[in-house]
Parts: structure tokens; sequence; C-alpha cells
């Protein structure tokens, strides 16, 4: 269930800040990543994850899914991220810098020993992994083959692009590259792609033509950095009119072609076959939960 | 010379609290100093999660100085844990002089 969840949004929200902490879930996100990395100085790292840990305890979070992005464990933060942390078994935590498939196990092993010792199922908290280099791009797929944990993939764009040396631009070519190795690799490990963040929060059009790209493209979702980009980014999530009607009808045709038995199945003149079916079934998802559509499926 | 080891963690920004913790071997007891909009309907919860915090921490002797700004209990109480782990972290004089 939780590979298969909405994350059309994950909200980024400083751990260092407790008003934003205890509101992270009001702004409609269908994620939240209550972050303790990048977000965070590094003179605050102590402050923050105390912070954040007694914002798990005690905040009654609702109608979003909470996730907590960790410092890698090859950094001084990471452990003592992990130690406060996953005894309070997020949904998943968010793990950046992922380079191979050793720094997934490695997450995975010391999320077991937490979660034994704490009385919680192993396997509870998921593993969002991101990677934010050239090495880490070329090795998504065992990235995302590394652990069960997985459920989806993201990669940072600032990062990333730093490491390959491109510039960064606002119609983000630059991106392409990796965007594709992401939604690849998401889709041979059966996980979600997830975008990285559009950093104008001024530029409302430029927020919405990306995220619509990257829908077309095979992202799941994107994150943000800004409640007011949530609605946008759902917006271009959901499904036009033309696709949910076409897609109901998709349905419709597969189910009557089924219950003849029919092996072949022609709506419009155009031949249906099982990517066709895929797609339809995918866009009424994102409708249904979008609330265009009840649940019909 | 009695040294003593002061920590201090949070902001003076709204749903925030400000907390200084001063651990000194002379000291009897835990002082607090409470400073808060809410003193009257929750200065007595105030101070008794400061206190559990500080106790769980192994702390019984110190002053502890608090500027509230509407926090939580739960970022109270995290503020509070973290001046006292920054205070005890300070190293004694007498180990840096070596």
């Amino acid at each position: 269930m939780k590979a298969k969840r909405l994350r059309r949004t994950s909200l980024y929200v400083p751990g260092t800040n407790p008003g934003m902490l205890a509101n992270a879930t009001v702004y409609g996100a269908d994620s939240v990543i209550l972050d303790l990395e990048d977000g965070v100085p590094v003179s605050e790292k102590d402050a923050a994850r105390i912070l954040v840990r007694n914002a798990l305890r005690a905040v009654p979070y609702r109608g979003a899914e909470v996730t907590v992005r960790v410092n890698s464990l090859s950094t001084p933060f990471g452990r003592d991220d992990f130690a406060e942390i996953i005894p309070l078994a997020p949904e998943a935590i968010r793990l950046p810098k992922c380079e191979c498939a050793d720094d997934v196990r490695e997450a995975d092993a010391l999320m077991t020993d937490l979660e034994l010792k704490n009385g919680i199922e192993p396997g509870t908290v998921g593993i969002i992994a991101i990677t934010e280099s050239a090495r880490g791009g070329r090795n998504l797929s065992e990235i995302a083959a590394a652990s069960p944990r997985v459920i989806a993939l993201n990669y940072g764009a600032e990062d990333y692009t730093a490491d390959i040396g491109a510039v960064r631009t606002k119609e983000g070519r630059e991106l392409d590259d990796i965007r594709a190795k992401v939604i690849v690799a998401a889709r041979i490990a059966g996980v979600q792609a997830l975008d990285s963040v559009f950093g104008d929060v001024n530029d409302m059009d430029g927020l919405y033509a990306e995220a619509l790209r990257v829908r077309l493209l095979g992202f799941d979702g994107k994150s943000v950095i800004h409640p007011r980009q949530i609605s946008l980014v759902h917006r271009a999530f959901t499904p036009s009119e033309q696709e949910t009607g076409f897609a109901r009808r998709v349905m419709a045709a597969f189910r009557e072609a089924s219950s003849r038995g029919a092996g072949v199945i022609a709506l419009d003149g155009r031949m249906i076959d099982a990517p066709v079916v895929a797609r339809a079934e995918k866009i009424l998802a994102l409708a249904e939960a979008a609330g265009c559509i009840p649940g019909e499926r | 010379m009695v040294q003593e080891k002061t920590g201090v963690a949070g902001s003076l920004e709204s749903c925030d609290a400000l907390v200084m913790v001063v651990l000194s071997p002379e000291r009897e007891g835990i002082r607090i100093e409470l400073e808060s909009p809410s003193m009257a309907s929750f200065g007595g919860e105030m101070r008794k999660a400061v206190r559990e915090t500080l106790e769980s921490a192994g702390i019984v002797h110190c002053f502890v100085k608090v500027q509230d700004r509407g926090s939580l209990d739960c970022t109270l109480r995290a503020r509070t844990e973290t001046a006292a782990r920054r205070a005890l972290a300070v190293p004694d004089r007498e180990k840096v002089e070596e």
C-alpha cells in the first residue's frame, strides 16, 4: 500500500521551526518532509533532531504522509538522526546522498535494528532514496532494488547538476538525463518516481509548466518548498476531463471485452492493449484521488 | 572559583521558546525563571515540563531561564532538553587546561 499511495506533492518543512512543524500537514500536501538535512544549519542539527522527534511524538498529524529527511550516514549526524527518529516510526525516511546499493543496505540494517529494539515490526519505516550525484544517477536501478523498504526514488536537482558540471536553467533541460534515469529505474523496481523542487516560489507559471511536464514524463509527484506551490502542482497532476473521459471508456471497453472473452479490443478504431489499460487505470486513480470522480474502478 | 556550564537553545520567534540552562556545583535544586504570555493559564504545566525534562537528563541542580513565545509542550521540552545537553557537553575547564 505504502508504495502506491498518492504523493503528488511532498512539502519540505524545516526541522528548526516549531510553528511550521506543528502545522506541517494543514496545507494539503500529500506528503510532508520534516527536514533535518540541508534545511538545518550544522550548529542546530542537535536541536532540530530533538524538536522533530518531539513533534512526531506529540503532534496529531492528519491527512498527509509524514516523512523525515535525515542526514546521510556518511555525515557525523546520520546515526544520531536514525536513533532519535526511527523509534517514532514515521511512514518513511528520505535518505539523501544515495550513491549505491550499499548506502541503502546500511540504512536498512540500522533501521531494522532500531525497529526491533523498539518493538516495531521490521520494515515498517519506508525509504525514499534521494540521489544527488553522477555516481548515484548511474546506480539508480541497484539503489531502487537494494531493499523492499524503498518505496520511491527522488533526486536533488541542485547537487546533481553541480556534480555533473551543468548550469541550472529555468527550462531545466540539464535535468532531462537524471529524470529519465529516475523514471526508468523506478518503473523497473515498481516504485514511485518523484521530481525535485522548483526553486522560484514567485514563478507560478513556471512551476505549473514544469509540474505538468514531469507528470507527462511519468513522474508520480514533485517536492515543494512553499505551501503556495501545493495547489498548482496538484492541478498539474490532475488529469483533464478529456483524459479522464477517455480512460473511463477504455476501462468500459476492456471490461466488456473481458466478459466476452475477446482477445482484441478496439475503441474509436484504435487498438486497446495492456499498456493503454494500465495508463487508463493510473489516470482514473489520479482523478479519483483529486476528487474529480467517485471511486468506481 | 566554581565553574558554571551554560547551554542555550531555541529562539524568541513565535511558537518557540528560548531556554538557558546553567549548571553549577554550588546550586541546590532546580530554580526556574519563566516568562510567558501564557503564564496565568499554563505556568504550572510549563514549569513541570521543564523540571521533568531536566530530571530525565539527570540534572537536579541548576538555574533555568525560559523566555516562552507561545510554544507547545513538545517544543518547550525539546528546547529544554537541547539546552541541557549543550550545558552537559561543555568540557570541564581543568580538562581543557590540561
